[in-house]
């Protein structure tokens, strides 16, 4: 006789990525290093804003990348010209970064160099507005970038990323004066599924708000060590 | 194409809780909910199954998904309300911000059916851990 039995699984479908990105989170938690996760689509500037960001802050912070790219060394390339460990990976067709590609990443980064030497590991994520913001890799923040080229309504259109954003850097306002953009409609579009993030326009052509941008992530990485030490204390 | 990802994930549990049970379960139906409010395509995530599928211990199984609508909770207005996708997410009464998601962020593999061959009727079949034609890589 044929028989049908249910059985209840009741699982997160992305459970064993959320449980590579923990164990992600623990090991850098351990080393002190705080993780930003830096996402956008293609073309955004995220390399560009990398390069500015590890010129300015190189006094001040121990830095690595973690470089997601699907066939090239391209990008890895230039921010390695910057004097910090570069780790490449090379996603193959896959359109995003996901925690047990970081975990090599990080198995890599450990066997290179002394990890406890550093303070605050970038991952520059795959150019991507939709894949990345479900695929979490052990980072401690969420950094999306929205360029003024790619108009206000993009927000509304992608919206995972923006509403899982901690901090967003509208980039390119240099070309400001010659698109039909409005800064702060693309601002209310974000805050409609977003009230928390912090918002700050920037150009890495011109230099406009990188000082902001840095002041917010020595801020995080200062606030990030202190509650790692405290969990240290506390257990 | 992350639904490819996604589908190996859901292949990847499904393996591990059956190579838990007594038996050969055969499994025929997985029950998977998918909230409005994801980047996963239920079409798409259709096609990858039985793509994927194809050859393994799943063959010949069917994917049900139940899809589950965006519902934000204004906590001004004291209400629930339906955000359009793509247009309008802050509370249509009042223009607060979508802080509340009540559902539509679901990615769940929530049951699986399957049928149980009487001891005697059993016939030599591959345990999941011995299938060799599905290779996952994640």
């Amino acid at each position: 006789m044929h028989q049908t039995f249910d059985a209840a699984l009741e699982m997160n479908l992305l459970h064993a990525n959320q449980h590579g990105a923990e164990e992600n989170r623990d090991r850098l938690n351990k080393w002190g290093i705080t993780c930003l996760n830096l996402m956008s689509s293609p073309g955004s500037g995220k390399t560009q804003l990398l390069e500015q960001t590890l010129q300015l802050l190189q006094s001040e912070l121990r830095m690595a990348v973690i470089e997601g790219d699907m066939t090239t060394q391209l990008d890895a390339d230039r921010l390695r010209q910057h004097e910090v460990p570069v780790i490449a990976i090379n996603t193959g067709r896959a359109c995003h970064l996901d925690s047990k590609m970081v975990a090599g990443g990080l198995h890599q980064f450990a066997h290179e160099q002394t990890p406890q030497d550093f303070d605050l590991m970038f991952v520059e994520n795959v150019g991507n507005l939709v894949c990345p913001a479900e695929f979490e890799v052990g980072e401690h923040a969420k950094v999306a970038l929205l360029s003024i080229t790619e108009g206000e309504d993009k927000p509304l259109k992608y919206p995972i990323m923006f509403r899982e954003a901690d901090c967003l850097l509208i980039t390119k306002t240099d070309l400001a004066p010659y698109l039909d953009v409005d800064i702060e409609n693309i601002i209310s579009n974000v805050r409609q599924l977003n009230s928390k993030v912090v918002v700050i326009p920037v150009s890495a052509k011109t230099g406009e708000g990188l000082e902001s941008w840095c002041d917010w992530v020595k801020q995080f990485v200062s606030n990030q060590s202190g509650a790692a030490k405290n969990l240290v204390t506390a257990s | 194409m992350h639904e490819t990802d996604m589908t190996k994930a859901l292949i990847l549990t499904v393996r591990d809780w059956l190579a838990e049970q007594p038996g050969h379960p055969a499994i025929e139906k997985v029950h998977l909910t998918v909230g409005e409010f994801t980047c996963v395509e239920p079409a798409s995530l259709q096609f990858a199954f039985d793509a994927q599928t194809q050859g393994t211990f799943l063959d010949g199984a069917e994917l049900v998904i139940e899809e589950t609508p965006l519902i934000a909770f204004c906590h001004r207005c004291q209400q629930e309300y339906r955000p359009e996708v793509g247009l309008q997410y802050a509370c249509v009464s009042c223009q607060s911000p979508m802080d509340d998601i009540r559902s539509g962020r679901e990615l769940r593999i929530g049951r699986v059916e399957f049928s149980q061959k009487a001891p005697s009727q059993e016939t030599p079949r591959k345990t999941p851990s011995q299938e060799t034609s599905y290779a996952p890589n994640i």
